[in-house]
């Protein structure tokens, strides 16, 4: 009995998380007609809105509309393709390497230094705000995509999650190691990076997730619309075009949810290593 | 030769550290030391005034609204959130099989907020599913509609897409501290005659204990991305009971109030390294 209703908590719970994607999936194949009945009460605010699961007359209109005759959807989400990939790859570039200095390497000011990461980590965007854009703009960056992409890259918070990975290495294989005169560059290589990969996918993960859906960089250091990425882009689409909107967000969709359910794995793996204590 | 390579050793965190290091001094650290200058000087001529800046920025009616908002967020949604993330963990540790169960809670991680808006309008606009539900739940008279995102429940809202997104991360983080309370001691207990309640209340959490403090560092860091949910639903000025620090910071460098907002980055800024500093003392002292 015991077992039942705990199922039963749970698969409601579950049911609640997943059911917004159901939504948007759904709506994006009915038809304006359908649609405008349905979602009606929301502009008049009189009433209720009514929903089906399944469309009454399903019609690929809406991604159609999207991918044959709006090419500015292309740009947008090629915009968004890019700032996430490239913000992923400059944080690899960066943070790995610097995970492992701190992890393995024991040099001046490194506690200092690792909490200044931590703190940097946790400041949220609109406290350095300021000091980016002073930066971009002396830098000719503002209105460019490299204004979003560098500032990201140099983000800590990977670094506190892969850190943990390298630290879990023993000291004693590392040593080993250099006895029989592996360099420290091959060590990194060919120790370090294997054993610490679920916790740099699991940064690579997080990092597109976090980086598809950016808000407030572009939203601060890009004026101009055509280098907007999606998630600007979508909320700009007005309700009385839903069935457009829904099209939309379910494309929107589709990367991060891909890249999710290949990468769960590390994700979880990843995310899991990094809330341990050693 | 052999010395060499010692010495190359002793400098390689250098190398590796460097690139991260001079892009952190970069974007982040040299740039906020100007806004720290800039913070006692005026925005327009950079005359020195001293703490004008700061008077202007504790005496405005709107930063201290947010303030205390974005406050009020983190006391009640950091509890909620880890307390309800470590009772799934453990409703979920009892089961054999419950890796549906992780993707179903995880998945919202990978919803764009953009994508959320429409759903989030659907459901707490005042024709929205909550007011449908209520309604046919006897609990909403007819005729009354509340539209969630116009009041003070906007709050509540907020704490909902907060703890809908977050939930799946805190889950997996406590069934990672949950796996690693060694069985043969609860084992044990149970043998000797130690209740359920008993053995989790004594044995289980002051186990988890270490989880604590990255759970709620990255609870902590996740809370402030609801800004996200929070400016697509309800714009830049969204009901007062939802206007974020982050809100206010975002109008003023709209309005180019650069002055306010450089006292106001160096008091949040100082206010959260204290923070950190204080956690991490407390997490020391485990050790």
């Amino acid at each position: 009995m015991r077992r039942f209703m705990r199922y039963l908590i749970l698969a409601a719970l579950g049911i609640l998380f997943i059911a917004p994607v159901f939504l948007l999936v759904s709506g994006s194949f009915m038809s304006r007609w359908e649609l405008g009945e349905y979602l009606g009460p929301l502009e008049s605010g009189e009433g209720f809105l009514r929903w089906a699961w399944f469309p009454m007359y399903p019609t690929f209109s809406h991604y159609a509309r999207l991918l044959f005759e709006t090419p500015q959807f292309f740009t947008v989400f090629w915009n968004s393709m890019k700032i996430a990939v490239c913000s992923v790859g400059g944080q690899l570039l960066l943070a790995v390497p610097a995970a492992w200095a701190f992890a393995v390497y024991r040099f001046p000011f490194r506690r200092l230094l690792f909490t200044l990461y931590v703190a940097l980590m946790l400041l949220p965007f609109q406290v350095t705000m300021l000091s980016s854009y002073l930066v971009l703009n002396q830098l000719n960056l503002v209105n460019t995509h490299w204004a979003v992409i560098l500032p990201t890259a140099c983000s800590t918070y990977p670094v506190f999650l892969i850190y943990r990975g390298f630290s879990s290495i023993p000291g004693a294989l590392l040593q080993a190691a250099r006895i029989d005169g592996a360099g420290e560059w091959r060590i990194f290589w060919k120790i370090g990076l294997p054993l610490a990969s679920n916790g740099i996918l699991s940064a690579v993960v997080l990092g597109f997730l976090e980086y598809w859906s950016l808000i407030e960089q572009p939203l601060a250091f890009l004026e101009e619309q055509s280098l907007w990425p999606l998630s600007l882009y979508l909320p700009e689409i007005s309700l009385s075009q839903a069935g457009y909107s829904f099209a939309a967000s379910v494309i929107t969709l589709i990367p991060p949810a891909f890249v999710f359910l290949i990468g769960q794995d590390y994700l979880e793996k990843g995310i899991a290593a990094s809330g341990l204590k050693e | 030769m052999l010395r060499r390579r010692r010495g190359a050793g002793k400098r390689a965190w250098l190398c590796f550290l460097a690139p991260s290091l001079l892009g952190v001094l970069v974007f982040v650290c040299l740039p906020f030391l100007d806004v720290v200058r800039r913070s006692f000087t005026t925005a327009v001529t950079g005359r020195w005034t001293g703490f004008s800046n700061y008077r202007a920025v504790f005496e405005n009616e709107a930063f201290r609204l947010a303030v205390w908002n974005t406050f009020r967020f983190t006391a009640v949604c950091l509890p909620l959130l880890v307390g309800l993330g470590l009772f799934v963990a453990v409703q979920l540790s009892r089961l054999s099989n419950n890796q549906r169960f992780k993707t179903m809670f995880l998945f919202p991680m990978a919803v764009p907020a953009a994508a959320i808006v429409l759903v989030w309008k659907m459901v707490f606009s005042s024709g929205g599913f909550l007011n449908l539900f209520l309604n046919r739940m006897g609990i909403l008279a007819d005729g009354v509609q509340p539209d969630y995102m116009a009041s003070g429940a906007a709050f509540w809202v907020l704490v909902f897409s907060y703890v809908w997104k977050n939930l799946g991360y805190t889950v997996v983080l406590w069934l990672a501290g949950l796996s690693a309370v060694p069985d043969s001691i609860l084992e044990a207990a149970r043998v000797d005659g130690a209740s359920q309640w008993k053995c989790f209340w004594r044995i289980t959490l002051p186990n988890l204990k270490g989880s604590l403090y990255t759970i709620t560092v990255l609870s902590f860091l996740n809370s402030f991305k609801v800004f996200r949910e929070a400016y697509l639903v309800a714009g830049s000025y969204p009901d007062k009971s939802m206007y974020l620090l982050q809100h206010l910071f975002n109008n003023w460098f709209v309005n180019l109030d650069l002055d306010k907002m450089a006292a106001a980055a160096v008091c949040v800024g100082m206010v959260l390294f204290m923070a950190i500093l204080l956690l991490q003392r407390l997490w020391d002292r485990e050790d």
